[in-house]
């Protein structure tokens, strides 16, 4: 299996938990908004039909993010759910 | 503006429009798409203790962001112009509700600031827990958890600002500038999480079963089909019925009007542009436009409220980022093919 280095790679059921967010600009002060810092818990909920976005559950909100931008979020695994 | 100036302040979906609706009795379309209240609505309502006017302010995640929308809520808060805030929450996630309701607090320590936690009936049914004394002591600020559809609990808001405004906040702390974002948002949301993990007790979040199906990878595009197809069929089958109707009354009433002129002997110029033409024309767009419109838009707006558009954006954002398109712009294709210019 692919290890887990960034918020795409999390499977629908996956835990991690963010190390970092290296996004910039606009994109990055949104993930500050809705709460995505360091140490912050996320789960993936679920995948769009055609394989992106995925659903995240993110501080009790489920929020849709697309791969290109989730990869500009550090995880680590935090094992299943 | 009259009396004393609220700003009604909240993360975007949390029901603001709702609370706005319901304290002013003004009519505004509650939309579903983050900072659909562009425009800034204001309304009046009145208490006990006098009148008060409450301003809509755009719905907002943070006042450090710059968004257009987020613009106008910032500087409306920091201009000095509210005489006091009402924070909407939204109980199902009061963690991120809770970094803005921080925010604007920073901002004035002095400012009467109430907060709302909107929702109550839905976190009910998700079997959240919300002590609420936990979570004014944390906060130093009156909290009311409320269901912004019942009056009774909007009095209970009401009640609760008079309440802010004849006991001030002692200022324990001077007004902060928003100027270091970063550090700020941060550790924003770090205190926002310890209130919010005292006070909250939630069981772990699951998806329902309806939304996998609404979602899921073989189920999504046949229900969203279905559901639309529907949708297009009530217009359709529905509005035949209501315009047979109308262009029956209406040409009735045109052959009524012809006699009317056939006995004042007016010129047969006269009665073909007014009657044939304005009359005829008028009754002809009216019987054929007005019953599918009184249709669709009503339909439409269910399926918003019921939370089913943003799924729709979900499931078809890939397909329309192939046109170099978003998937929000789904919805409004669905309501400029089917809805508008199909009648036109």
């Amino acid at each position: 299996m692919k290890t887990i280095q960034s918020l795409c790679d999390l499977a629908p059921g996956q835990c991690g938990v963010v190390t970092a967010v290296t996004a910039c600009g606009s994109m990055r002060r949104r993930f500050l908004d809705i709460g995505l810092i360091e140490n912050t818990p996320v789960t993936c909920v679920g995948r769009s039909p055609c394989g992106d976005p995925s659903a995240y559950l993110i501080r009790g909100a489920v929020i849709a993010i697309r791969a290109a931008d989730g990869r500009s979020i550090a995880i680590a695994p935090a094992g299943r759910r | 503006m009259s009396g004393r100036v609220i700003a009604l302040a909240g993360n975007p979906n949390v029901g603001k429009s709702t609370v706005f609706n319901g304290l002013t009795g003004l009519h505004q379309h509650t939309g579903n798409w983050p900072g659909k209240t562009v425009e800034v609505a204001s309304g009046e309502f009145e208490t006990a203790s006098g009148r008060w006017t409450l301003v809509d302010i755009p719905g907002t995640y943070s006042l450090l962001a710059h968004s257009a929308e987020e613009e106008v809520a910032r500087d409306f808060l920091c201009g000095g112009e509210a005489d006091g805030v009402i924070v909407v929450c939204d109980a199902t996630c009061l963690e991120r509700n809770l970094a803005l309701v921080l925010q604007v607090v920073e901002l004035d320590p002095t400012r009467p600031v109430v907060v709302c936690v909107n929702l109550m009936d839905e976190a009910k049914r998700r079997g959240i827990d919300i002590d609420f004394a936990a979570l004014r002591d944390a906060l130093g600020l009156p909290v009311v958890g409320i269901t912004a559809r019942r009056k009774a609990d909007l009095r209970r808001l009401t009640d609760a600002l008079e309440a802010a405004f004849a006991a001030p906040r002692p200022a324990d702390c001077p007004p902060r500038r928003l100027s270091a974002p970063e550090s700020d948002a941060v550790s924003l949301m770090t205190r926002a999480e310890s209130i919010a993990r005292a006070a909250v007790r939630a069981p772990a979040r699951t998806i329902s079963r309806l939304d996998r199906l609404l979602t899921g990878r073989v189920t999504a595009y046949p229900v969203m089909l279905a559901l639309l197809a529907l949708t297009f069929w009530l217009t359709i089958e529905g509005a035949n019925y209501p315009s047979a109707w109308l262009s029956d009354a209406l040409f009735w009433v045109e052959a009524r009007l012809s006699d009317l002129f056939a006995a004042l002997h007016a010129p047969d110029w006269l009665h073909g542009a007014l009657i044939e033409g304005v009359w005829r024309t008028l009754a002809w767009v009216v019987s054929v436009m007005l019953p599918p419109m009184a249709i669709f838009f009503p339909l439409f707006t269910l399926l918003e409220d019921a939370g089913y558009l943003p799924r729709v954006a979900y499931n078809l954002d890939r397909p329309f980022r192939a046109c170099r398109a978003c998937g929000k712009q789904a919805l409004c294709m669905c309501m400029g093919k089917f809805g508008v210019r199909r009648v036109i």
